[in-house]
């Protein structure tokens, strides 16, 4: 009696393989990674094809440094950067929706309004004689510049949660602390997911201007290749570039829908 | 259970409460009423201290309410207003848990009390515990709100117009599901409203408010029969007044005892003269019969007491 259960348990155990392998398959985000990563590491072998495609170059594969480090380089500093701008956003966000810090809230918001109108380059211009060439303006401007999005989702995310949830929340005997992790902080997520995904996508976009204060990012083929005539080396840097926003926004669009709490 | 000695609350200098005395005892259901700008839902808000008074003391079980931690004394009050505020990323359950979940209940503790206020509201426990707020309808998710009001066994029970938003149908229903409520575990409730007829139908005392001060204390039938000035005939309609006063008395009170009239519509003795004199406009007669709750005869009704006034006193 025993072997047909067990026969039964591993044709399932199978089936049930097989359909994660067809779920793996349909997944969209992780085609797109795949080819951002099969072009980081393979591009410089495809010398013939790249010659191909651009016959007037002579060197038509970027070689100065591994595509795949620079796309590694180009992610740690949106990703320190971005960290940094959502961390200082929403904390500056929750302070002024408070009641003790609402008398800074409009000069917060003027700041943050003024600092989104300077253009990129213009920010990682002035942030080159303060520091230097090198990552670290490229890291200011990017956190500054990922910080308005930020900031603005905080204050509507909250400004969005309903007058009546809130008087309900602190007459039940809701402390302040409780009222803001159990209450606001939950309905405002989604508001606030969407304002950091628009912030890490503005940096992705970005960080390749970067290349240009010294900073080493997918930027670099770009900037090389606008300096040097070579539409080979900005396509290629232009690709992954675009590649990498494409599959961080797939990537945010999956989690906003699990932080959904309404459907 | 709760008392106002002379308190005064002003917003930006004008007074929304002028030296208001008022006492509520332990398993009245009080009605504050009053046209808007009176300081009605004011007057509710000192209480849980959602709103600070200026002078004066409220007092709550005999304490100064300022002697409570505000959480404290917040979580002995429950609380229901006219847009619910229901957590709408809580299930049904957990936003009936609140307060008990605040005050450390055990988990299986609170399991049987959203089970036993789901029973009460007539919601089956099953199919309602796991769904959110926004799979209610309007009806169903203010049920919610005075379950999760309810949920710690508070004290008092603080109402902002609970049922100002909802349609008529489902208004009764729920005034009467209050009135039940508060006939069965005889808890203190304070309810604010504009709705007369709620305030006649539920109250065991009525506040009558103007712009911050008391224009009269009293029963319903007080209210309406011996008004303090003017203004209380005014407010409570002066041309149906007669037919509000019907509505606060029993039809058992004026059956004269006998067989069944043959041919005339029958009314149930625990029907209103309101509704009784609505049928007996309805069907054109002079007499109905009375029955009980089981269809048994026990007398008639005559036109001719509703309107005898020694008949009522």
């Amino acid at each position: 009696m025993a072997e047909p259960v067990m026969v039964a348990d591993r044709s399932a155990g199978r089936s049930a393989r097989r359909s994660v392998w067809a779920g793996l398959l349909q997944d969209r985000l992780l085609w797109v990674l795949a080819l951002l990563l099969a072009l980081s590491y393979g591009l410089p072998h495809l010398h013939a094809v790249m010659a191909a495609l651009f016959p007037a170059q002579q060197r038509p594969v970027y070689l100065q440094e591994p595509l795949a480090t620079l796309l590694w380089q180009h992610i740690a500093l949106v990703l320190v950067s971005s960290a940094a701008a959502t961390l200082l956003g929403s904390a500056a966000g929750v302070a002024v929706s408070r009641r003790a810090g609402q008398a800074f809230r409009p000069m917060l918001e003027s700041i943050a309004t003024t600092g989104q109108t300077l253009p990129p380059i213009a920010v990682l211009a002035l942030a080159v004689p303060m520091v230097g060439f090198g990552e670290l303006p490229a890291l200011i401007a990017l956190a500054l510049y990922g910080l308005l999005p930020v900031l603005q989702a905080t204050l509507a995310g909250l400004a969005g949660v309903p007058q009546a949830v809130l008087e309900s929340a602190r007459a039940m005997g809701l402390s302040a602390r409780q009222v803001l992790w159990q209450v606001e902080v939950p309905l405002a997520l989604p508001v606030w997911l969407a304002g950091v995904r628009s912030s890490v996508i503005i940096n992705i976009g970005t960080a390749a201007i970067a290349s240009t204060v010294g900073a080493k990012t997918l930027g670099s083929p770009i900037i090389v290749g606008l300096s040097g005539f070579n539409t080979a080396y900005v396509l290629q840097g232009a690709v992954l570039v675009g590649l990498l926003a494409v599959a961080t926004d797939m990537a945010f669009e999956r989690l906003a829908q699990r932080l959904a709490w309404q459907v | 259970m709760i008392d106002f000695q002379g308190v005064s609350k002003a917003y930006d200098g004008v007074l929304a409460i002028d030296r208001l005395d008022l006492h509520i005892a332990k398993g009245e259901l009080v009605v504050l009423i009053g046209p808007s700008g009176s300081g009605k839902s004011t007057a509710l808000k000192l209480i849980n201290r959602m709103l600070d008074h200026d002078s004066g003391r409220i007092l709550f079980e005999g304490r100064e309410i300022y002697s409570f931690d505000v959480r404290d004394l917040r979580r002995r009050m429950g609380y229901a207003i006219q847009s619910v505020g229901l957590f709408p990323h809580w299930t049904v359950e957990r936003n009936i848990a609140t307060v008990p979940h605040l005050l450390g209940w055990p988990a299986a503790r609170i399991a049987d009390r959203v089970t036993e206020l789901l029973t009460l509201f007539h919601l089956e426990p099953a199919l309602y515990r796991q769904r959110y707020p926004h799979q209610l309808s309007g009806g169903q998710q203010q049920r919610i709100g005075v379950a999760r009001a309810l949920a710690a066994d508070p004290a008092v029970l603080l109402m902002d117009e609970p049922f100002g938003a909802l349609d008529p149908v489902t208004r009764a229903a729920l005034q009467l599901e209050l009135k039940r409520i508060h006939q069965s575990f005889g808890k203190t409730i304070v309810l604010v409203t504009h709705d007369i007829d709620e305030a006649l139908l539920l109250a065991d005392k009525i506040v009558l408010l103007d712009q911050g001060r008391v224009v009269q204390i009293g029963t319903p039938l007080a209210l309406l029969a011996q008004p303090a000035s003017e203004f209380v005939p005014d407010f409570f309609g002066r041309a149906d007044l007669g037919i509000k006063l019907l509505s606060l008395k029993p039809v058992a009170a004026l059956v004269r005892p006998g067989p069944a009239a043959p041919g005339s519509p029958s009314v149930i003795n625990s029907a209103t003269l309101r509704e009784a004199v609505a049928s007996l406009a309805a069907h054109c007669v002079a007499v109905l019969n009375v029955v009980d709750a089981h269809n048994t005869v026990l007398g008639s009704l005559h036109a001719a007491d509703v309107f005898a006034p020694e008949r009522h006193g």
